[in-house]
């Protein structure tokens, strides 16, 4: 253990004195109160620590002790359901202990050390292992079982393997004897330096779609499993409500949602709704596939520097099981202004908007650290997607972190201020997105959903585009005087927008449509723009065609239960018919 | 354990730098004797070895490098707390405030430190319970729940005080007599500001439910830093101990924010965007988290802050950073303010993100939400008739355009605008609402349940059935 004093203190930051030895990111405790801190620059015995606490009544003199570790997460079994500070305490031991204030120098361990587990060994004597090797199985809830595997690093031959039976954490397993001749122990759960990447064999691009329910993310702009994304917007335009739908609905495994430096009412509102909400596919609690990690704004904020870390780590630790795993980060900006604010007290030379020089190099170590993998340690595929929530100073995309992000990600959900003024929800802006992985994933849709499909979707992108520019025109002119093939657009893209793209989170039906409906809504909008366009050619005026009560029940098919899909396509019929009927009174009159 | 030192280095601006200290705490609280015998107070900013920098809440004016005497009290900035704070007004440091306040200090129950602690965001109980303002365009529109923070973004010249002096008269969680108070925090306002909400809280009675703090214009600046978290302080105290509903009114955060700004020039700190401190956004986080609601405790906190947005821009750092903390904004139009309409809410840009807890059957009235659609899309389209109007003139408008036209016109006159004593409850204003909605053909309510329709408007026989 090294022993220093303090010599500075400002703000979040503190400066230790005789830390000779110590290391770059090695925790530390930092006077009696044994505060939590992370070494963040060393200058000779000089130790920059940043504090993941509050700092006031701190005094130069006090004691700094290095632990000689890294800050690390434990990774075991009782991560899931759990809600945890940026430096994986849980908020509800935290609550039991301290009251309902987060008072300071509370030391909580990640994972319940006495709680035990059914473990049920899958290794067996003398198997020869290496890290991510599956020594057991623990059905840690309902619906996630939960693989014990060789931490990353060893590698040997098992000597013994533990009885099924119930243990906690702390319980030798399994006894591997190293290449060295040494004998590790090993238990359920292992820690893991939360800035290190956990190792994969390998990176694949991603090749399925991370279904998420939301028409115009599934459709549009699809983001692949294992893939990136960021959604940049102001406020109040629907960052944290699509975080929240791509933690409900998407079609993962396991959802890590990391709450960074945003709103305490936010997570409640997620720890109230997860354990009620029904997962579309297990019809279990989502909570149950769920890990929380909540650093509020008011909390610490190198805490919030800390807590994107402790999450993505938790996140490739079930990638690592062969889970598929989505974690969302709301919001990357808070992250990035507590690194500015470090940076700042460390003096560093400012770059962008006073942001550090290294701002994007984090990001995109950030951002690599997901991707579609096959796991080490044995033959599965895991993926880790991240999704950012970006928040620019004054919604202006120019922000050093959007630009930043936007370098790294390949999906880009843009979130449209106009959109949301007008209520049109999600405000995902269909001319400024995009997604790289559209190719990608053409086999996938090909596959699952037919050839049509992506024709389709490309066609009605076509429609939308084409009616950004003629409602210029309307403008001036009126939309009477457009052609009527014009008029048509018009018509088909705010079906599109109205009937499709809009999607509202609060109702009990629209918050969710599986793809399988999202084909069924998007071909009977262009079904019937088909139809309308066969009736303008036979003659019917676009006023007649334009005024038929149609609109009202195709705007229903959002609202149609997911078991009912029959009678959407029973619109389609309805829609022909009636078309049919005005283009046959054009033909007899 | 007093340490006094006559070791001052350097004076700047509203800081201090006192060398040659010894066991001296961050954040800790200093007591400054000036030659004259004048005390001032202030607080440790940072230190460095045996240097102390500290932050003077009323300035360095008269303060002197060899004869001041610094003295550091071995606390932190603290408040003294009890329920003798209702009906008082103190200044930003918590003493009693001439000429608004002569009575003798309280006598605290406890000290209290001001910078509170984060609440655990696990023991948060999510805001549900409607407030009733008496105001149409919140109630109906941009309903306020219990424990929300909901900011006024405002213009220099609007009446926002006037709003907020209305809403701590009339802010009621109905069929509760439950305990309430106005936590109220200025901060930089004018006299004449601050004398309005005074007497208007005394001769409505509301003063003897109320605790004020109160920092005016030609009050030390750097005193406006802890003046909000003195008024959180009293609201904390009040709400989780004393088990009242707290509606803590801030006005004007754009004080604090130059306040903070101040400061971090006098640091020579890099600045962020318009000069304002890069931390700006956590800063104001620390005031705003502390609304809230928590689990197994009576009391609550709800804010209503207040700024000014310089040149109207909501772009502009301050209400930008507090539109991303906040939930929701109510936000005031020179337009609406230019055709005298009062108060002149802009209630299509406003938004108050907890409103759908807060409405519906058993909290308003089961139509609340599709009236509150209908009447948002009404009046969408009502402007954009107006604007084609204004292209086309009126004349050329289509018979339905003219209907919204002229809906939009009497909705800003009868349903946002209203009296400045006129309390007008949630039956009101949703009556108010359908009845506007009548001026426009029945089949125009596309947003409205079929069978909620057929209840508040029946298809035949147009008369007006009670709602209930
Ligand atoms: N899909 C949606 N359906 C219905 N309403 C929505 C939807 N998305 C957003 N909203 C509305 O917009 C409001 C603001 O959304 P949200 O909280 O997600 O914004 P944000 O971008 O996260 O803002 P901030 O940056 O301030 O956190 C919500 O409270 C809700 O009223
Ligand atoms: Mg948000």
């Amino acid at each position: 253990m090294i022993k220093g004093t303090i010599d500075k203190i400002a703000g979040p930051l503190v400066v230790a004195d005789g830390m000779k030895d110590a290391r770059m990111y090695d925790l530390v405790y930092v006077s009696d109160y044994a505060l939590i801190g992370e070494i963040i620059e060393l200058k000779g015995a000089r130790a920059s620590i940043q504090v993941y606490e509050e700092t006031g009544g701190l005094k130069p003199g006090d004691p700094v002790t290095a632990t000689g570790e890294p800050l690390s997460v434990e990774l075991g079994p009782g991560l899931l359901t759990a809600i945890y500070d940026g430096i994986q305490r849980s908020l509800d031991k935290i609550r039991e202990e301290a009251g309902d204030w987060i008072t300071r120098g509370i030391t909580i361990r990640g994972l319940d050390h006495e709680k035990e587990w059914n473990f049920k060994p899958v290794a067996t004597e003398s198997m020869e292992v290496s890290g991510g090797e599956i020594l057991g199985e623990v059905p840690e809830t309902e619906v996630i079982v939960h693989k014990v595997m060789v931490p990353p690093g060893v590698k040997g031959e098992i000597t013994w393997v533990v009885d099924e039976g119930m243990y906690n954490i702390d319980t030798v397993i399994a006894k591997v004897k190293e290449t060295s001749g040494e004998t590790r122990e090993l238990c359920m759960y292992h820690n893991w330096p939360v800035r290190k990447p956990r190792p994969v064999a390998e990176k694949i691009a991603p090749e399925e779609p991370l279904l998420t329910g939301q028409r115009v993310i599934d459709a549009f702009f699809p983001l692949g499993k294992g893939g990136t994304a960021c959604v940049p917007g102001p406020f109040g335009s629907g960052k944290t409500v699509i975080q929240h739908q791509l933690a409900k609905w998407a079609d993962a495994e396991i959802v890590v949602y990391i709450g960074c430096g945003e709103r305490g009412n936010e997570m409640t509102d997620v720890l109230q709704e997860f354990p009620e909400l029904e997962d579309p596919k297990s019809g279990k609690p989502l909570i149950l596939r769920t890990v929380l990690v909540a650093n509020t704004s008011n909390m610490p904020v190198a805490a919030r520097e800390a807590s994107v870390y402790t999450g993505i780590t938790i996140g490739e630790y079930f990638r690592d099981m062969g889970y598929s795993v989505a974690l969302m980060a709301d919001s990357t900006s808070r992250w990035a202004e507590a690194m500015r604010e470090m940076s700042g007290r460390l003096e560093e030379m400012p770059g962008e908007e006073g942001y550090p020089a290294y701002l994007g190099t984090r990001i995109a170590e950030f951002y690599e650290r997901a991707g579609n993998v096959k796991c080490i340690g044995g033959d599965r595929n895991g993926a880790l997607t991240v999704v950012g929530a970006v928040s620019p100073a004054g919604g202006d995309l120019s922000d050093p972190v959007v630009q930043a992000t936007l370098r790294v990600v390949k999906v880009f959900w843009s979130l449209d201020a106009k959109l949301a003024y007008s209520r049109h929800f999600p405000a995902i802006g269909w001319l400024d997105s995009y997604s790289l992985y559209t190719e990608n994933l053409k086999e996938y849709y090909n596959r699952e959903l037919g050839d049509e499909w992506v024709l389709m979707m490309k066609e009605a992108m076509a429609l939308l585009q084409r009616e950004a520019n003629l409602q210029e025109i309307a403008r001036l002119v009126g939309a009477e005087s457009l052609s009527s093939e014009d008029q048509l657009i018009l018509y088909t893209a705010r079906s599109l927008r109205e009937d499709f793209l809009h999607q509202n989170a609060f109702h009990d039906i629209d918050t969710y449509t599986s793809i399988t409906k999202q084909k069924i809504m998007m071909e009977v909008i262009m079904h019937t723009n088909g139809e309308m366009e066969k009736a303008l050619h036979a003659g019917v005026s676009p006023r007649e065609l334009f005024t038929l009560p149609l609109r009202e029940e195709i705007n229903r098919m959002r609202y149609i239960h997911e078991d009912d899909i029959s009678d959407i396509s029973a619109i389609k019929e309805h829609v022909t018919m009636q078309i049919n009927g005005l283009i046959e009174k054009e033909q007899t009159a | 354990m007093i340490r006094e030192y006559t070791t001052t280095v350097e004076i700047s601006g509203p800081l201090m730098l006192v060398g040659s200290v010894e066991g001296v705490s961050y954040e800790e609280l200093v007591e400054i004797e000036l030659p004259n015998g004048e005390i001032r107070h202030g607080k440790v900013l940072e230190i460095d070895s045996s240097m102390a920098l500290v932050q003077l809440f009323e300035g360095s004016s008269g303060t002197d490098i060899s004869r001041s005497k610094v003295r550091f009290l071995g606390k932190q900035v603290e408040l003294g707390v009890s329920v003798e704070m209702l009906g008082r007004v103190f200044d930003g440091q918590g003493r009693p405030r001439a000429p608004f306040d002569t009575a003798p200090p309280i006598v605290p129950e406890k000290m209290v430190n001001i910078n509170g602690a984060p609440i655990n965001p696990y023991a948060r109980d999510y805001p549900a319970e409607f407030i009733q303002t008496g105001f149409s365009s919140i109630d109906g529109i941009n309903t306020l729940v219990r424990g929300q923070k909901l900011p006024i973004f405002s213009g220099s010249g609007l009446p926002h005080s006037i709003v907020a002096a209305q809403i701590a008269r009339q802010a009621r969680v109905r069929g509760s007599e439950e305990n309430f108070a106005v936590v109220f925090a200025a901060m930089g306002i004018t006299f004449e500001e601050a004398d309005y909400f005074i007497r208007d809280f005394r001769s409505t009675g509301a003063m003897d439910r109320a605790v004020v703090f109160m920092n005016l214009a030609d009050d030390p600046a750097i005193e406006r830093i802890s003046t909000p978290r003195m008024a959180l302080t009293a609201a904390e105290y009040l709400a989780y101990e004393k088990d009242m509903h707290i509606l803590v009114i801030m006005t004007d955060m754009t004080n604090y924010c130059d306040a903070l700004r101040e400061i971090a020039a006098a640091r020579k700190e890099v600045p962020g965007r318009r000069g304002y401190p890069g931390y700006l956004y956590t800063d104001l986080a620390s005031i705003y988290e502390r609304a809230g609601r928590i689990k197994g405790r009576k009391g609550s906190i709800t804010q209503i802050p207040i700024l000014t947005m310089p040149e109207d821009d909501k772009t502009h750092p301050i209400p930008d950073l507090t539109g991303y903390i906040t939930e929701g904004q109510l936000i005031l139009s020179r337009e609406l303010h230019k055709k005298d309409i009062y108060p002149p809410m802009d209630v299509m840009e406003s938004l108050s993100r907890l409103k759908d807890k807060g409405i519906g059957e058993g909290k308003t009235r089961g139509d609340h939400a599709d009236l509150f659609n209908q009447l948002m899309a009404a009046y969408s389209a009502g402007k954009d008739s107006r604007e084609l109007a204004v292209i086309l003139g009126a004349a050329a408008l289509s018979p339905l355009d003219q209907k919204y036209l002229k809906f939009a016109e009497e909705y800003e006159k009868r349903y946002i605008s209203q009296g400045n004593h006129e309390n007008r409850n949630i039956e009101e204003t949703l009556d108010l609402g359908w009845e506007l909605l009548k001026l426009l053909p029945r089949e125009e309510m596309k947003r409205i349940d079929p069978k909620r329709l057929e209840q508040y408007w029946p298809a035949n026989g147009s008369k007006k059935t009670e709602g209930s």
